[in-house]
């Protein structure tokens, strides 16, 4: 076990120093490699980034519930206790109309014209966030049904569509995402294989040699695979360096849209466990390519 | 040790290396294989490598059918076998150390282990302290002993050699021929393929003699080369 284990490690840091021999070939490899996971990594963290951006729409599910233009601030206030009641309200809040009145005076610019009216033109109104539970679009639209019901209710207004709408987009991105993940990871697959294939070619020699002397084809494959595993995890680095430089470049410009938005979005980079599967991720590509490689072609082989 | 019971060997491209051969070659015993170039000295050496199968007949040994051998045995089975070549096939950029070390490393033996045979192989081929020089900065006949260390240091049971002297002064020859028979003298079997007579001749042990060429009636095609055995002990 002790020996089987050093003999690994000796394969494996042996394999490193070959490549080293060849460092600008190994590292166009390796480059090569790291650009092609840099692209669906950089595209994942940016769907985890709109997605986290937009976990934080929860306010985007209110419901306005609109009084008749006659009901009074105590109707009003009735409506919003009896509504507040309900198991699936987390909370109700009320919209005098003066105060909306003077909101809109501030917020649209309007001022002066709404001063030539006489009466406030507009109602008392309840906002109605969901409670947790009752959020999915089925739950939200039987309470809004309800809301229609109570008292002095005149007009119940509900804007999911285009929130739903938005999380299908987003779905799509996604399995867009998982294809192009998909597709490089079998181009990496390719380009290790080739590599390797190359790399098999030019030690025929000394394979013949070790053959001849009782080496196994699992032995002769060792150092391959771990030559595999090392171009993987390299370009797995490079990898995580183009998708961190990305995201410090995007960093600040992102920051300054969420501010204007009154937002204290960050953009999240790969995390501890995105880096982890990276790294990882392209270390099992390589030695995968490696493996349907190097099986394929030691076989044909054979001293002479 | 080694038995051929009617092998015959035919390449693909359709020449007759051995035809109808059988020779038995005993436990301990040493013998020398000559016979012109071409007369299937290296097929017949390659067969017992398990670089080449019998197309008919049976080879055995050391116990074990050449021809149905399954192929994950192979690499067991060269393991027990020593062999040298005629152009030593070394790993020209690996240093000596490497090369004699490799049947070691591919058998899993602990490092430890690894570097005190080393020496001990180097020793007994009169390679002491070279163990750091690549095969390159050798003389052809360093080289070809770093090949027999390469062969005897897993400790076969049996040892063949296909011209080990081939590219040697007599004087070198000699001494590569008297390290062959010291290893015989502890138990090793061994078989060398050559074609230098006035050294065999030094040597009284048994030879046997592969012969080209037999006249059958009638064919107007090339005739394929013919062996015929002349086992003589002298």
């Amino acid at each position: 076990m002790n020996t089987w284990l050093e003999r690994h490690v000796q394969t494996l840091v042996g394999s490193l120093g070959r490549l080293w021999t060849k460092p600008f070939s190994t590292l166009l490899t390796i480059l090569v490699i790291g650009i092609a996971l840099a692209l669906p990594a950089c595209l994942h963290v940016l769907v985890q980034n709109v997605r986290s951006a937009s976990g934080g729409w929860g306010n985007a599910l209110d419901i306005s519930v609109y009084m008749k233009p006659k009901a009074s601030l105590d109707q009003a206030r009735q409506a919003a206790e009896r509504i507040r009641k309900r198991r699936d309200v987390e909370s109700v809040t009320l919209v005098k109309a003066d105060d909306a009145l003077e909101e809109f005076r501030r917020g649209s610019g309007f001022g002066e014209a709404l001063d030539a009216l006489k009466d406030n033109p507009l109602p008392h109104a309840l906002v109605v966030r969901p409670a947790a539970g009752a959020r999915e679009s089925a739950r939200v639209a039987e309470l809004s049904e309800e809301l229609r019901k109570v008292d002095g209710v005149d007009i119940v207004q509900l804007d999911t569509a285009w929130v739903s709408r938005f999380n299908a987009i987003l779905d799509v991105v996604r399995r867009i995402v998982l294809l192009a993940l998909g597709l490089f990871a079998l181009g990496v697959l390719v380009i290790v294989g080739n590599t390797i294939r190359l790399d098999i070619e030019n030690r025929r020699d000394e394979i013949e040699v070790t053959k001849l002397v009782g080496g196994s084809n699992a032995f002769v494959r060792r150092p391959f695979l771990y030559n595999g595993v090392w171009y993987g995890l390299g370009g797995g680095l490079v990898a995580w360096l183009v998708v961190t430089v990305v995201m410090t470049a995007l960093g600040e410009p992102v920051q300054r849209i969420a501010g204007l938005y009154g937002s204290r979005f960050e953009l999240q980079g790969l995390g501890l466990q995105g880096s982890a599967a990276l790294l990882l991720g392209g270390a099992a590509l390589g030695w995968m390519g490696s493996y349907i490689a190097s099986t394929r072609q030691l076989r044909g082989i054979e001293p002479k | 040790m080694i038995r051929f019971d009617h092998v015959w060997k035919r390449y693909p491209n359709g020449r007759e290396a051995l035809c109808d051969l059988s020779l038995e070659i005993d436990r301990g015993e040493m013998a020398f294989l000559t016979g012109h170039s071409g007369a299937g000295k290296s097929t017949l050496l390659k067969l017992i490598a398990l670089i080449e199968r019998p197309t008919r007949g049976t080879l055995v040994v050391n116990g074990q059918n050449t021809g149905t051998l399954p192929r994950s045995k192979i690499p067991a089975f060269r393991r027990q076998v020593g062999v040298v070549f005629q152009d030593h096939k070394l790993l020209m950029d690996r240093p000596v150390y490497d090369n004699v070390g490799l049947p070691l490393v591919i058998a899993g033996v602990p490092e430890k282990d690894i570097g005190k045979r080393v020496r001990a192989a180097l020793d007994q081929v009169g390679l002491l302290g070279r163990e750091r020089n690549r095969p390159l900065e050798l003389s052809t006949g360093e080289q070809q002993r770093v090949g027999i260390a390469r062969a005897i240091i897993g400790k076969p049971s049996l040892l063949i050699a296909d011209e080990p002297t081939g590219n040697l002064d007599p004087d070198l020859s000699l001494e590569v021929m008297n390290l062959f028979k010291r290893f015989n003298e502890v138990g090793v079997t061994v078989l060398i393929a050559s074609h230098d007579l006035h050294l065999i001749e030094q040597f009284g042990v048994r030879r046997v003699v592969l012969e080209g060429g037999r006249a059958t009636g009638g064919d107007v095609e090339p005739m394929p080369e013919v062996i015929s055995i002349v086992a003589e002990r002298t």
